[in-house]
């Protein structure tokens, strides 16, 4: 199941610093290498996962490719356009082409907005519709993520975990993107929901043809969800191949301790593996 | 105490609320033992009903709105009935309580090792020396490194591995027979979970350390537990070994839960199999069994709430709460299996 489509973003060579900045002149006297130096691209129609441990980078690389924080150097295409140096203006109609999803959708979800507004919000503002059809639209996609049209004019905080996620998710697919960067989308809410919401973004996926950066640190659902998976480790990709590869024949050292590190709720096989390395030392 | 004696016997715990919109029910008849040296998951989703258990154990629901029942014996003590000066006595010194969040048990503004010595000294007769000698020790037990120098450090100059070392050996103090932990690696990284599993799999082991643990992760209950109860809106739905829920699920829900599970030792199926619906408000649960409204299998005789008990004559021990001819279960579970590839969304 490889997706045989043309490249739609590619990274090359991607740094974000931080400068750590202190004493009485506020100076920058160093800085954090949150991304350093890293290439990824990402096919139409294709999942790559990001996997790492907190502090990784993988949230600022998220960030950095979308332009929401202003890379320290490198280059981000999108299908063949340079991002890195353009303008808020000029990026506008690209933002069209790339959302987000966030962890925590109690967090990105505005609690004074209804759910109408908030799905719409993006489709009114590129002017894309309004009145009678932006909410004929509206809820159309609330039904297409699996809620219900009589949820327009509900606050957020109604929700549940798990419904909320779906909101933020029709509001990212309202402008029909290309690209879907997911950070952490599942990881705040509870086993039997999660399987729903990875569910829903697989169909959405094939139904549209969607591209996912997929950022979690379970690695479990990123082998679940992705083609390729891309194993970051203090603001470095050190290794990323298919995914079957990466979980089956990690080659980097890093990757290997973070996989032997994963639980496997398969007792018998968690018990062979601890025997086995036990006999290795 | 016997073998056969369980260190902790919870019979027909209930724990309501009152809240501004009624009374929530969040433990509704849970009856649990765990044996000396053994280590109890009670797995479940938020709402379940499983730290509200835990912490109702403590005594730490107790309240003007809280309405608890039931019995709780613990050692010699029944923990229900138990005044909150008896509590005390308890707490933290034969029955202690690891949580989520370190900083919920580490307070900032004092050293790691004077909140051990202060907790020791709290419960033992013993001198300022001999206290910081015995926190070094288990500081030094749980793998912290270098702990002679590391005891003087506060808490927020420890990693999150780190503080969660030093609630355990906080926790650990006073040589406690049970250690209740509240999803004890649910903040960690993954590489330093697998730490502190090893190291709470250790305590079990060399210090006959009994475990009540608390958790959503069925990973992590794979790498540890002994027994487990599976928890569902305030019921335990299936109670058994650890092989016998993971390889002989009984309950719809529990085989519904372990077939959503991700793996990484696994190629992806091509859907992941999924249960439809959510959890019930527990202000108003629906009758019967709770799991009904979500359960492919339920019918008329679901509408009255199946008691918690063994229900085949080779599996004494296996217990659940479900109405489903026993015999049949198997095939159902395969069956759903089969249908999870063509479920909608």
């Amino acid at each position: 199941m490889s997706p045989a489509g043309e490249t739609l973003l590619e990274v090359r060579d991607l740094v974000k610093h931080f400068p750590i900045r202190s004493g009485l002149l506020n100076r920058s006297h160093d800085s954090v290498r949150a991304v350093d130096d890293v290439d990824l691209s990402i096919a139409a129609g294709e999942t790559l996962g990001l996997v790492g441990e907190s502090g990784s980078g993988k949230s600022t690389l998220c960030r950095a490719v979308l332009q929401l924080v202003e890379p320290t150097s490198g280059s981000v295409r999108f299908e063949g356009r340079e991002l890195v140096g353009l303008g808020r203006r000029q990026l506008r109609p690209l933002r069209r082409e790339m959302q987000m999803i966030f962890q925590d959708p109690q967090a990105s979800l505005n609690p004074r907005r209804r759910v109408g507004q908030i799905v719409g919000g993006p489709i009114k503002l590129h002017g894309l519709a309004s009145g009678a059809e932006l909410r004929r639209q509206v809820e159309g996609l609330l039904d297409r993520v699996g809620l219900s049209p009589e949820h327009y004019d509900r606050f957020p905080h109604e929700f549940s975990g798990g419904q909320r996620q779906r909101i933020g998710i029709a509001r990212a697919i309202a402008l029909k993107p290309k690209l879907i960067v997911a950070d952490e989308p599942v990881s705040a809410l509870d086993v039997s929901i999660q399987a729903q919401i990875v569910n829903l973004l697989d169909d959405l996926q094939d139904e549209f043809g969607l591209s996912y950066l997929f950022v979690a640190h379970d690695i479990g659902v990123v082998r679940h969800i992705s083609d390729r998976i891309a194993v970051m480790h203090d603001g470095k990709i050190v290794e990323a191949g298919s995914a079957d590869q990466v979980c089956e024949h990690p080659r980097d050292e890093y990757t290997k301790k973070l996989l032997a590190a994963v639980p496997i709720p398969d007792p018998r096989e968690s018990r062979a593996r601890r025997e086995r390395a036990a006999a290795a030392g | 105490m016997s073998a056969r004696d369980p260190l902790l016997a919870v019979r027909d715990l209930a724990v309501s609320f009152n809240t501004e919109e009624g009374a929530v029910r969040a433990v509704d008849g849970v009856s649990l033992e765990l044996g000396a040296g053994e280590v109890l998951a009670v797995v479940g989703e938020s709402g379940s009903g499983k730290s509200v258990t835990a912490m109702t154990l403590m005594g730490l629901t107790r309240g003007p709105n809280a309405a608890i029942s039931g019995t709780a014996g613990f050692e010699d003590t029944e923990l229900v009935a138990a005044s909150d000066a008896e509590l005390r006595a308890i707490r933290g010194n034969r029955m202690a309580m690891i949580f989520q969040d370190p900083m919920s048990s580490l307070d900032p503004v004092y050293r790691v090792a004077d909140q051990i010595v202060e907790q020791i000294q709290a419960h033992r007769d013993v001198g300022a020396a001999e206290a910081r000698e015995r926190a070094i020790e288990l500081l030094d037990a749980v793998g912290i490194p270098d702990a002679e120098k590391r005891a003087d450090s506060y808490p927020h100059e420890f990693s999150g591995g780190m503080r969660q070392r030093a609630m355990i050996a906080m926790a650990l103090s006073l040589e406690p027979s049970l250690l209740i932990a509240d999803e004890p690696t649910t903040a960690l990284d993954v590489t330093v979970q697998a730490q502190i599993i090893e190291l709470l799999r250790d305590l079990n082991r060399r210090r006959d350390l009994s475990i009540l643990l608390i958790t959503h992760d069925i990973g992590v209950v794979a790498e540890i537990a002994d027994r487990v109860a599976v928890m569902y809106a305030g019921r335990i739905v299936e109670y058994g070994t650890l092989d016998e829920i993971f390889y002989d699920p009984q309950h719809p829900y529990t085989w519904g839960l372990l077939a959503s599970l991700t793996r990484i030792d696994r190629p992806r199926p091509q859907r992941l199999p999924q249960i439809p619906g959510m959890p019930p408000s527990l202000l108003a649960p629906p009758q019967g069994c709770h799991f009904r409204p979500r359960c492919a299998h339920a019918f008329d005789r679901c509408l009255e709430v199946p008691a918690l008990e063994p229900r085949r004559a080779d599996a004494p021990a296996h217990l659940d709460r479900c109405w489903l001819e026993p015999a049949r279960r198997r095939e159902l579970r395969e069956a759903d299996a089969r249908d999870a590839l063509e479920q909608p969304r």
